[in-house]
């Protein structure tokens, strides 16, 4: 035998290339060609230009930090609701029998078989202004603006900056569901919603639920046990079901689009306004090199939280593997 | 044992939250007025249950000709796009699995970077290409954006199964005397087909319901069903054939997942008897 096939390099080659040259010219290559046009100038006629910093400089134009806090705004908002109505959905699944368990997480998935451009075209024929959801919305901004009479003039004064209250009454004429950030959150949430669920259903169903009873036993009550062992027990799954929400929401383009209206432009709306409409290709590519960096930090910051946490769980096994064989010793 | 009601609250609440949009799409496939979108008339009297938006599918009526132009160029960029991943992640699969050194790290980077990029960056990126190789976008450019975002998911679902595959079965073949197309054939191709399937699976949903990247590399007048359909106002005659024709999608792909099941059951006595 001349060599091992097993351990040839020619066969490394020829089997890691095809898929390697695929996406070396069609995502490699493209991200280098992004990050290249957004040191040029554009052309009038929608074409590249010289080499300039010219784009950087129009980035700091005044538009540009509030469409940025607005995306990062919407994706939190989205992204929090996501895991608060998750964790419980999780919890109850893995608390079912097997046969349940099969059948319920599958159907949170089947939606997913209806195409998602026409389920959002579903929504926004239920947000119709004369719908009973715009009369649920007017219920709950009054309710909002009566909380947000009882806060002291400071704190009112922050949420209004940060975008998060207005300051005038609830007039039911002008504030509609549809075209307004509460649609985008809404249907957000429930285009999202599954995949928060899925990673945290899946770590739950490894927790081992006889320690919320041996607390609860101890005396803890029921929401206290819940969010002291069985929440620290799932983290790893809350921490991608996280990454699953928030990447996705930054990137969002299409349900701000459809349901957003005039005032709700997120980074995403913005980069397709540039590239297709306005046809500014180097602008368009600085705002994608912005949502790049906006992605790849928070999950920089997951992967290295996640390293820490090993390694701390391993330390922690090794103290108390050398501690039980200090006692044999003795 | 003490029963958690709030959960199983929210659970229920969820589930009705996530539903309700998906019966309002079989529900508004038979409304009677597409342009007021409502079962009533002026008056408010209830007119009844149409079934016009079906036939006209069916009759191929000239109104629905650029939506049903669109459904089957999603069809034909799916089965393509879902047959070109499932060769190139395969092979993909079999390297990262077989191989641990430099050339696959850098690899696994490559296969696994695009999985954690919003869709939009993907589009984008690939629109600079075509715009810096000066290729005129259509057909081809939409296969190539899709074979690119499928990629992936199909090389991670193959190395999920590859995770349980024996080795040894590989090398025993190799020491019988097999050569290295026939074990793939023979040996790892047949273990692996659960796995491959699975992936094109995916591939195929994810390429048949694409807005975002679609809507980058399509060009003028190419339009796959989501753009088409993401090109429509709220005001579009045509919005309840769009509602029938996805009703009819969910009818097949629920007796689709229906037989699939059915099949494998069949199939387990018969496997037993062996």
């Amino acid at each position: 035998m001349t060599e091992n096939p097993l351990r040839s390099r020619k066969a490394e080659w020829l089997v890691t290339l095809p898929s390697f040259l695929w996406l070396a010219l069609f995502f490699a290559i493209p991200a280098l060609i992004v990050l290249a046009f957004t040191f040029h100038a554009h052309t009038t006629n929608g074409g590249v230009g010289e080499w300039s910093l010219s784009t950087w400089r129009e980035l700091v134009d005044p538009d540009y930090p509030a469409i940025v806090w607005n995306t990062f705004r919407i994706s939190f908002e989205v992204t929090f609701w996501c895991i608060v109505l998750a964790l419980p959905c999780a919890y109850a699944i893995a608390r079912m029998n097997k046969k349940w368990r099969a059948i319920v997480a599958g159907s949170i998935m089947l939606p997913f078989w209806t195409s998602f451009v026409v389920r959002v075209f579903a929504w926004k024929t239920m947000l119709h202004p004369d719908g009973w959801l715009q009369s649920c919305y007017i219920t709950w901004l009054e309710l909002r603006e009566w909380l947000f009479d009882w806060l002291p003039a400071v704190a009112q004064r922050v949420l209004v900056w940060a975008g998060l209250a207005s300051a005038g009454p609830v007039d039911p004429a002008t504030s509609t569901i549809l075209d307004s950030d509460t649609a985008v959150v809404l249907v957000s949430v429930y285009s999202f919603l599954p995949f928060a669920i899925m990673p945290i259903y899946t770590a739950a169903e490894k927790f081992d639920f006889a320690l919320l009873e041996a607390a609860r036993d101890l005396g803890a009550k029921s929401f206290y046990a819940f969010r002291k062992i069985f929440v620290p027990g799932i983290r790893q799954g809350i921490v991608s079901a996280i990454l699953m929400v928030f990447i996705p929401a930054i990137g969002s383009y299409v349900i701000p689009q459809m349901l957003g209206g005039t005032d709700c432009v997120l980074i995403g709306n913005k980069i397709f306004m540039r590239a297709i409409q306005n046809r500014n290709i180097p602008h368009a590519s600085a705002l994608a090199t912005l949502m790049a960096v906006s992605v790849l930090v928070p999950l920089a910051v997951a992967m290295w939280w996640k390293s820490r946490q090993d390694a701390r769980d391993r330390k922690r096994v090794e103290t108390r593997a050398a501690r039980m064989t200090e006692g044999g010793a003795r | 044992m003490k029963r958690s009601f709030f959960s199983v609250a929210v659970l229920a609440f969820v589930l009705a939250f996530l539903y309700v949009p998906i019966i309002l799409v079989v529900v508004y496939g038979f409304i009677p007025n597409g342009i007021s979108m409502s079962f009533t008339d002026a008056r408010g009297r209830f007119i009844g249950f149409s079934m016009k938006w079906y036939a006209q599918i069916f009759s191929g009526h000239y109104s629905v000709k650029a939506l049903m132009q669109s459904f089957w160029l999603s069809l034909t960029i799916a089965g393509l796009a879902t047959l070109i991943s499932c060769v190139i992640g395969t092979t993909a699969a079999l390297a990262l699995h077989r191989w641990k050194d430099r050339l696959q790290s850098i690899h696994h980077a490559l296969v696994y970077t695009p999985l954690v990029m919003p869709d939009i960056l993907i589009g984008i990126s690939l629109l600079m290409l075509f715009v810096a190789a000066n290729i005129e976008c259509g057909f081809w450019t939409i296969l190539v954006a899709h074979v690119t975002f499928c990629v992936s998911y199909v090389v991670m679902t193959i190395l999920a199964r590859l995770q349980d595959f024996d080795d040894r079965l590989v090398e025993a073949a190799y020491d019988l005397g097999a050569g290295p197309w026939y074990t793939f054939f023979k040996v790892e191709l047949p273990i692996l087909m659960p796995g491959i399937i699975a992936g094109g699976l995916l591939a195929f949903t994810l390429s048949i319901d694409d807005v975002v990247i679609t809507s980058f590399v399509n060009g003028a007048g190419t339009n796959t069903f989501p753009t088409y359909v993401s090109s429509m106002t709220k005001h579009s005659k045509n919005l309840p054939s769009v509602f029938a024709l996805s009703t009819l999608m969910l009818l097949f792909t629920c007796a689709l997942a229906g037989l699939s099941k059915f099949m494998a059951r069949a199939q387990v006595p018969q496997s037993k008897g062996r």
